[in-house]
C-alpha cells in the first residue's frame, strides 16, 4: 500500500477502548497543576487592582516585607526594561507598569511560607491609585472621545481620524458589491452583538516555579503549549529560554485560554528573588475570570443580497471586536476569515477593527472569532431564508462551498464536507420532529480552519516490543487515546501496548501549544512517520538474520514478513522478537519526526436546534440538539462525539445566559460560576451527533481537526430557534430570559 | 478567629453576648465557609451550634404543627414523609437551595439568617405562618419568620441572640402550599424572582391565603393584596390576573446582574399565578 493513499480498512482505528488517562482521572491519581509540591516551596498571592483604568502613583510593599515568613514581593520594577512588541504586552499583562488597565489587572505578587501568610501580606501592599476614566464597551471604545488606553497604538491600517484605541483595520474582498445587490431580491442590512465569555475551564492556572540567581530554572505549569510557557515567560523574565525547563501537568481544559501566559512569570519572577525556593501560585476562579483570557465582544453589521431561487449575490461585513487593552489579541481577522466561508458568494467584503478596551487581554476561546461571526452572518441567511421562505439547509446547499470553491478568505478549499454535514442533518429524524406550540427550530452551520503548526515526536520500541511515543502537545481532548490509536494501527500492535506521554520542554524539539484543532492531526502525523521509521529499522534488523536485502522484508501485523516469495521463506519476526534481540543486533530502535505540517483540512458542521420558550417569562429550554460535522476520519469516535458535544454546550452557553457584565464602575460583576452561567448539566438535551468522515488528503489516516468547529453554529442556531418559536429576532447576546421577554413583548 | 462548640443554648448564648467583634453562627455552614474562605468575612467567633442536642431533630407537635431545629439539613427535611405531607411548598424551596451536596449540610435557619432577600426556603416559611424561637441573654422570644429578615444581610436578631427552632403551625385540613422560583438555568442558581403561596380550601373557594414575593424587596414580601386578590374566590382566571397583578404591583425590585427590575415586576406575577394554582391543587388532596 502506498503511505499516502487513505484506506478505510482499519484495525484499531474506529474503536472506541478506554483512554489511558480515564482511570488516573476518575481515580484522583492524575496530577493536575495545583497538584504539585515541592519541598521548601513557597506559595505567592497577587495584588490586584480594583479599577478599571488607573495610574499607578506608588507601591508600598515594607509592612508585607516586615512579616515573619514573607520572603518576597515583585514589581513591575523587578522586571527588565525595553521589551516591544508582544512581549512587551505579555510583560505589562503579568504586572501592571504605568497603569491598570483593567479590572483585576496584576500589580504586584508576594511569596511567603504558606498560603494564608502570602495572602495576608498581600493585603498590606499598598497601592496608591489616581483612577482614571475607563471604557468596557466596544462601540463606546471606537468613539473618537474616547478614554485613551494606550497612547497611539494604532497600526499603519489604521486611516487617519479614527478614534484613539482602533489598533488595527483589516479590509478584503472581491468583486463587485453593487452589482451583486442589484441582482439581489432581497437585500438586508442589521447589527448583531455578541458579550464577551470565558472558557470557563474547571481547573484554575497553577504552576509551580523554580529559578536561581542564574535564570536556571524549572516549572511545572497546567497549560496547552509547554514550549509556549517557555518562551513567553524567558521574554517576560528577560531569561534564557533554553534554561527554563517546563513540564506540562494533567489538564482539566483550556479550550485555547491555556495558550499564553498570565501569572505563570510571577512564580519564577518570587523564586528568584526568594534565593531560588520553588514558589507555587493557584489562581482563584474570580482572579480567573477577572484576568485570564476571555474572548472579545463584538458589534457587528451585516449586509447581504438574496435571489428568490435563494442564490446570494452579494455580501458584507464590519467588525468591532475589543480584545483587551492590548493590541492583537482581538480574534477580528479569523472572525471576518470565517464569516462568510460556508458560502461561494462571489460579490464580498470584509471590514474589520481591533478595538482596545479597559477588559482583560483576550486569548484564544475554541474557534476565535469564528463563534461570533456566525451569529450575525447565519442570523441574516435566516432573515432572509424566512422572508423569501425558502429552507435553510436548502440555501446553505445551494450557496455551501465544495471542492475547487475559491474560499471567501483566498485560497481554494481541496476536498471538504459541507454539503455531506448538510445532507446529513437534513435526513436526520430530528429534522422531522413536529413541533408544538411555542416551539421553534433553527439551523445554522460553522467552520474552522485548523491547524497544523511545529511538531517534533519521537516513537520508541521497548525491549517487550511495545511502543512509548512521546509528544509535545497537551492532551486536552483524548489526544492520548487516538495518537495511541494510530500508533497501534501503524505498528500492528494492541492498542494496550502504546503508551503516549506528553514531555516536558527538554524532550523534543519545539512544539506549538494543543491548539487549531492540531493534536490529534499534527503529532499524529508526526508519530506516522516516526512509526514507519522504526518499521523501517526493524524490517533491517530481520533482513540481517534471515540475510537478505532490507527492501525484500515488509511490515504487516506487528512482524517483519519476507516481501515475496523470491525473498526467501523465512517465519514472520514479530516485534517483540526484533525488541528482545535490538540491544544485540544494533542498539535501540524509535522513530522520529519533525515539521510544521500543511494540509490540516477545514472542518464544516451543521446544528439543528429545537427549542421552547416560556413566552411569559422568556426562559428558553433547548428541546433537543443534533451536531453534524466532518471530521475526516474519526480515530476514537467517542471522544470525537465528545468535541462536538462540548462545542454545542459552550455555544449554548454562550447562546443564552453566559457573558461579562461590567458595572458603571468598569468591574467585573460576575466574578463568580454562581453567576457567570455556564449550563449544568441538566440544562441540556442529550446532544445528538452524526460523525460525517470526508478524509481529508493531507493526513495519513484523513484525520480533521475537530475541536473548534461545534462551538460555532450554536448561537446563530438557538437565535434562529427563538425566532421560528417566538416572532422575535434577538440580535443581541446573551438571549437571557430578560432579553428574550423584552423582545416578545416589544411584538405586541 | 476563635472557634467555639457550645453544648447548649444557654452557653451558645453567653459566648454571643461576650463577643464584641465579628461574630458567626454555624449550622449548615454553606454560606458562612464560602464567605471565610473567599476572605469576604473572617469572623472574630465562629459559634458552631450544629453539636447541641436536638438541633437535628424535626418534632411533630402537639398542635399538629412542627419544631424543625436549626441545624436539620434540606436533605432530612426531604426525607420526613410527615412534614412533606405536610408542607410541600416549605420544603420544596428549601430543597432548591444549592447542589446536592450543599443539601447534606445548608438549613433553613441558616438560610433565613443569611439574610437574603433571594433565599429560597425563605418565602414558603412566611407564606406558611413560620415563627422562630429565639433565645438571648435576656430570655426568649418568638418573632415571626418575615419578621427576622430586616435588610439584605442583616436579622432583626440583637447582640447575643440566637434563633433555636424553626416553628411551623399546624396544616389543618385541605391546606396546599407551593414555592416557585425563577432561575436562567434550572439549578445550581440564585432566584431572580421567587413566590411562594399558602392556603386553605373549602370545596372549590379559598378560605384563607398567605403569599410571600422573593427577591423582588429587599426583605421578603407578605402580601396582603395577593391574599386578598384570592381569598373568596376559586382561582378562576379573574382571581388569578388579580393576583399576578397586586404581585407585580407589590414588587420594589432593582435591576442588577441577574435580572432587571422591569423582568422581575414581570415575573413575579407569573410565579404567583403558577404557585397558586399548585398550592390550590395541593389543598384538594
Amino acid at each position: 500500500m502506498a503511505k499516502d493513499e487513505i484506506t478505510k480498512e482499519f484495525k484499531w482505528i474506529g474503536t472506541t477502548p478506554d483512554r489511558p488517562d480515564g482511570l488516573d482521572k476518575v481515580t484522583g491519581r492524575a496530577r493536575y497543576g495545583a497538584d504539585f509540591n515541592l519541598p521548601n516551596m513557597l506559595y505567592a498571592a497577587v495584588v490586584r487592582s480594583p479599577h478599571a483604568h488607573a495610574k499607578i502613583l506608588k507601591i508600598d510593599a515594607s509592612k508585607a516585607l516586615a512579616m515573619k515568613g514573607v520572603k518576597a514581593v515583585v514589581t513591575r520594577a523587578d522586571l527588565p526594561e525595553g521589551l516591544t512588541g508582544e512581549d512587551l504586552y505579555l510583560q505589562e499583562n503579568t504586572l501592571a507598569g504605568e497603569k491598570a488597565l483593567y479590572d483585576g489587572h496584576a500589580v504586584a505578587a508576594v511569596a511567603a511560607t504558606s498560603q494564608l501568610l502570602a495572602n495576608d501580606a498581600a493585603k498590606l501592599i499598598e497601592v496608591e491609585y489616581e483612577v482614571l476614566p475607563h471604557v468596557t464597551d466596544v462601540d463606546k471604545a471606537m468613539a473618537k472621545d474616547a478614554p485613551v488606553i494606550l497612547p497611539d497604538c494604532a497600526d499603519h491600517t489604521v486611516p487617519e481620524g479614527m478614534g484613539p484605541n482602533v489598533a488595527r483595520m483589516i479590509e478584503f474582498g472581491r468583486g463587485d458589491l453593487d452589482a451583486g445587490y442589484a441582482e439581489a431580491d432581497l437585500v438586508h442590512e442589521q447589527s448583531y452583538t455578541t458579550e464577551a465569555t470565558h472558557q470557563g475551564y474547571i481547573e484554575p492556572h497553577a504552576a509551580v516555579g523554580q529559578m536561581g540567581s542564574d535564570g536556571k530554572g524549572e516549572m511545572w505549569v497546567c497549560t496547552q503549549g509547554q514550549w509556549f510557557i517557555r518562551k513567553m515567560c524567558s521574554a517576560v523574565l528577560g531569561t534564557d529560554p533554553a534554561q527554563l525547563r517546563v513540564t506540562p501537568s494533567e489538564i482539566g481544559g483550556g479550550f485555547g485560554g491555556k495558550t499564553t501566559i498570565f501569572m505563570e512569570p510571577l512564580p519564577l519572577a518570587l523564586s528568584k528573588k526568594a534565593g531560588g525556593r520553588p514558589v507555587k501560585l493557584v489562581m482563584s476562579r474570580s482572579d480567573v475570570l477577572r484576568a485570564t483570557g476571555p474572548t472579545a465582544s463584538a458589534s457587528m453589521d451585516v449586509k447581504m443580497g438574496m435571489k428568490k431561487d435563494g442564490t446570494i449575490t452579494a455580501a458584507q461585513v464590519t467588525f468591532r471586536m475589543q480584545g483587551g487593552p492590548f493590541p492583537g489579541a482581538s480574534p477580528v481577522g479569523e472572525a471576518l476569515s470565517c464569516a462568510f466561508a460556508c458560502y461561494d458568494i462571489p460579490n464580498l467584503m470584509h471590514v474589520g477593527y481591533e478595538v482596545l478596551a479597559n477588559r482583560p487581554k483576550c486569548a484564544a476561546y475554541r474557534a476565535p472569532g469564528s463563534p461570533m461571526a456566525a451569529y450575525a452572518v447565519e442570523s441574516m441567511v435566516d432573515e432572509l431564508c424566512r422572508e423569501l421562505s425558502l429552507d435553510p439547509i436548502d440555501v446553505r446547499l445551494k450557496n455551501g462551498v465544495k471542492e475547487g470553491s475559491r474560499a471567501s478568505y483566498g485560497p481554494k478549499f481541496k476536498t471538504i464536507g459541507l454539503a455531506e454535514t448538510l445532507e446529513a442533518a437534513k435526513s436526520h429524524p430530528n429534522y422531522a420532529v413536529a413541533l408544538g406550540p411555542n416551539q421553534g427550530r433553527g439551523v445554522a452551520s460553522g467552520f474552522w480552519f485548523n491547524h497544523g503548526g511545529e511538531t517534533s515526536v519521537s516513537l520508541a520500541i521497548s525491549e517487550d516490543g511495545t511502543a512509548q511515543v512521546s509528544v509535545g502537545t497537551p492532551d486536552i481532548g483524548g489526544s492520548r487515546a487516538s495518537i495511541a490509536l494510530m500508533t497501534a494501527e501503524t505498528l500492528g500492535i494492541p492498542y494496550e501496548n502504546v503508551r503516549v506521554n506528553i514531555v516536558e520542554t527538554g524532550a523534543l524539539g519545539v512544539n506549538e501549544p494543543t491548539h487549531g484543532s492540531r493534536a490529534t492531526f499534527a503529532s499524529g502525523k508526526a508519530m506516522w512517520e516516526a512509526a514507519n521509521q522504526a518499521i523501517k529499522e526493524m524490517c533491517k534488523r530481520a533482513a540481517q538474520k534471515w540475510d537478505i536485502d532490507p527492501e525484500a522484508v515488509t511490515w504487516k501485523d506487528g512482524a517483519a514478513h519476507p516481501a515475496g516469495d523470491n525473498a526467501g521463506q523465512f517465519e514472520p519476526m514479530s516485534i517483540k522478537e526484533i525488541a528482545a534481540e535490538m540491544g544485540k543486533t544494533g542498539g535501540p530502535i524509535s522513530g522520529h519526526h519533525e515539521s510544521t505540517p500543511s494540509g490540516a483540512g477545514p472542518s464544516f458542521g451543521t446544528h439543528v436546534v429545537d427549542v421552547e420558550v416560556d413566552p411569559e417569562t422568556g426562559r428558553v429550554t433547548v428541546l433537543r440538539y443534533l451536531v453534524t460535522q466532518d471530521a475526516g476520519r474519526a480515530i476514537h469516535p467517542q471522544y470525537v462525539e465528545g468535541q462536538y458535544q462540548g462545542g454545542a454546550a459552550q455555544g449554548i452557553g454562550w447562546a443564552l445566559n453566559e457573558g461579562y457584565i461590567y458595572g458603571e464602575d468598569g468591574r467585573l460583576q460576575n466574578s463568580v460560576f454562581l453567576d457567570y452561567r455556564v449550563p449544568v448539566a441538566s440544562d441540556l438535551p442529550m446532544i445528538d451527533t452524526v460523525i460525517v468522515e470526508v478524509p481529508n488528503p493531507g493526513h495519513p489516516f484523513g484525520v480533521r481537526g475537530v475541536g473548534e468547529t461545534g462551538i460555532t453554529p450554536p448561537l446563530p442556531a438557538i437565535a434562529n430557534a427563538i425566532h421560528a418559536a417566538t416572532g422575535a429576532r434577538l440580535r443581541a447576546l446573551p438571549m437571557n430570559p430578560p432579553a428574550v421577554l423584552a423582545a416578545i413583548k416589544a411584538m405586541a | 478567629m476563635r472557634y467555639h462548640a457550645p453544648a447548649t443554648f444557654d452557653e451558645a448564648v453567653s459566648i454571643a453576648a461576650k463577643a464584641s467583634g465579628v461574630t458567626r453562627f454555624l449550622a449548615g455552614g454553606t454560606d458562612v465557609l464560602v464567605q471565610l474562605r473567599a476572605g469576604a468575612v473572617t469572623p472574630d467567633d465562629l459559634i458552631d451550634l450544629k453539636k447541641i442536642p436536638g438541633t437535628h431533630d424535626i418534632t411533630a407537635q402537639p398542635d399538629g404543627g412542627w419544631r424543625i431545629g436549626i441545624a436539620v439539613s434540606g436533605a432530612s427535611l426531604g426525607a420526613h414523609a410527615k412534614l412533606v405531607a405536610d408542607w410541600p411548598g416549605v420544603v420544596e424551596g428549601m430543597e432548591l437551595v444549592g447542589s446536592t451536596q450543599v443539601q447534606g449540610r445548608a438549613t433553613l435557619t441558616g438560610n433565613l439568617c443569611n439574610g437574603s432577600p433571594a433565599a429560597d426556603s425563605v418565602p414558603g416559611l412566611v407564606a406558611a405562618g413560620a415563627t422562630v424561637t429565639i433565645l438571648g441573654p435576656d430570655g426568649s422570644r418568638e418573632l415571626p419568620v418575615e419578621q427576622v429578615p430586616v435588610k439584605p444581610g442583616k436579622t432583626a436578631l440583637e447582640p447575643g441572640e440566637i434563633i433555636t427552632a424553626i416553628n411551623l403551625p399546624p396544616r389543618g385540613k385541605n391546606g396546599g402550599d407551593a414555592y416557585l422560583r425563577f432561575i436562567p438555568r434550572t439549578e445550581m442558581d440564585i432566584a431572580v424572582v421567587g413566590c411562594a403561596v399558602s392556603l386553605t380550601r373549602e370545596n372549590d373557594k379559598i378560605t384563607a391565603a398567605r403569599v410571600a414575593l422573593g427577591a423582588v424587596a429587599p426583605t421578603v414580601l407578605l402580601d396582603e393584596a395577593c391574599a386578598q386578590a384570592i381569598v373568596g374566590t376559586t382561582l378562576d382566571d379573574a382571581a388569578l390576573a388579580a393576583l399576578a397583578e397586586a404581585a407585580s404591583g407589590a414588587a420594589k425590585p432593582i435591576s442588577d446582574k441577574r435580572g432587571s427590575k422591569e423582568f422581575r415586576v414581570d415575573v413575579v406575577g407569573v410565579l404567583a399565578r403558577r404557585a397558586a394554582k399548585i398550592a390550590y391543587e395541593r389543598a384538594a388532596k
